[in-house]
């Protein structure tokens, strides 16, 4: 029990501290960085910077130096499948630009992907600029996953202690004071008035969405550089959660009204039957789509207000070009954090309505 | 450069949609403030949905 709340307390400091300590050294490199290496061409150099941080990477680079070309922060686990599993850590790509050795085979990072190659790492590229090497499946600890994780961490870590503040004392205190009202928030306004009276049962599946979300977009607010829920394939994993569980909870009534209308005349049962497939189709892809389009927008802008100490300092010097952006990346970062939750709350709220039209009872 | 046209074109659909939206529930809101909540949640689904339609757009035409 102690030693719970101690790791629990320990955890929580130390991802704070983390937090503020990369969050100085993030912007300090940055402006003292990137900004004195030679004027070559600074737009190439904001697009490179902007779309390195919305990718997802087989490093945690925190920072890095232009002017020595040194990278800070740590490799991660690269776990590839090609004639069996192959683990390796990716420092041994040095950022892409060595050629990895595992198990007699040679790998090689271009882009953010793993191709195989030769020993010397030659790429063969298309008339696209696509290498045509071979691909291995890629299961690796990436940037997103290990946020993703520490993501889960968090929840456990909450709501574990929330969960057993009510052993002690039916009234919540510290930290669950803001949890319970959120929970009872997605219960009373999300789940129950859209699904109805059967919305006990998926309260798990909209809690845990709208907790992991909320918390994935406060951590992408972060000078950490994490960009999870602007990855496209983590929105279409929680799209499709919400896929499959409205198909699984559909009613006969649901079905009836996708595949046999009734009453409309038959000619237009016929048409109504592919437009209703679509449909059904295009819930989830919107889920999707806004979930990411919303994030990677958000994360953009932010970025390119920060880049502005690089393209201002040459015409009104770096405390005027680092105020100016400081004061604008703070008002947009303010409107982020009112986008993180919505997004988190628009999600859970279409998937709660989404699950209500199915289960939904006619009379 | 058409993309970026079109693009413009998507925000313009956008703000015009959003705005009226917006407008339409503040005059709710004043008409009705009682009912504010039920209004508000109604006008961010349907922010939501316009905001699907012009993402998808946007990610389709780039």
């Amino acid at each position: 029990m102690n030693i719970f709340k101690k790791i629990r307390k320990a955890s929580i400091l130390f991802f704070f501290s983390l937090t503020v300590a990369f969050g100085y050294a993030n912007s300090f490199s940055d402006t003292a960085g990137n900004v004195q290496g030679n004027p070559i061409d600074t737009n190439e150099e904001i697009r490179d910077y902007i779309s390195h941080h919305l990718q997802d990477s087989h490093d945690f680079t925190l920072f890095t130096n232009g002017k020595t070309g040194k990278h800070v922060g740590f490799p991660l686990p690269v776990i590839i499948f090609d004639e069996g599993f192959k683990f390796f850590m990716s420092s041994k790509f040095h950022h892409g630009t060595a050629v990895a050795e595992s198990g007699g085979s040679y790998y090689k990072i271009y882009h953010g992907k793993i191709y195989k190659t030769n020993a010397q790492g030659d790429l063969t590229l298309d008339a696209h600029e696509h290498p045509t090497n071979k691909r291995p499946l890629d299961l690796s600890i990436t940037k997103s996953v290990l946020g993703m994780l520490l993501v889960g961490l968090i929840m456990i870590l909450l709501f574990s202690s929330l969960a057993k503040g009510y052993k002690k004392n039916a009234v919540p205190t510290g930290l669950s004071g803001i949890l319970e009202p959120l929970v009872l928030y997605v219960r009373d306004e999300i789940a129950a008035p859209n699904i109805g009276p059967k919305y006990r049962k998926y309260m798990g599946f909209l809690l845990t969405v709208f907790f992991f979300i909320w918390i994935s977009n406060l951590l992408g607010l972060t000078p950490l550089g994490f960009n999870i829920t602007g990855q496209i394939a983590v929105t279409v994993c929680l799209a499709l959660f919400t896929f499959i569980i409205v198909q699984f909870s559909g009613n006969k009534e649901y079905w009836k009204h996708i595949f046999w209308m009734p009453g409309v005349p038959v000619p237009m049962k016929i048409i109504l039957m592919p437009i209703e497939i679509l449909g059904m189709l295009t819930k989830p892809f919107s889920l999707l789509i806004r979930l990411f389009a919303n994030i990677t927008a958000g994360h953009f802008v932010v970025m390119s207000l920060i880049a502005l100490t690089i393209t201002m300092k040459a015409a009104f010097g770096p405390i005027a070009a680092t105020g100016t952006s400081l004061i604008l990346s703070l008002f947009i970062t303010v409107i982020e954090l009112l986008v993180a939750f919505l997004q988190a709350f628009i999600f859970t709220m279409l998937s709660a309505l989404f699950i209500g039209m199915a289960v939904e009872e006619h009379h | 450069m058409y993309n970026l046209i079109g693009a413009g074109l998507i925000v313009i659909g956008g703000g015009i949609g959003l705005g009226q939206i917006g407008g339409k529930a503040m005059e709710a809101i004043a008409r009705q403030p009682e009912a504010a909540g039920k209004i508000q949640t109604a006008m961010i689904i349907i922010g939501a949905l316009l905001e699907g339609l012009a993402f998808g757009a946007l990610i389709l035409g780039k």
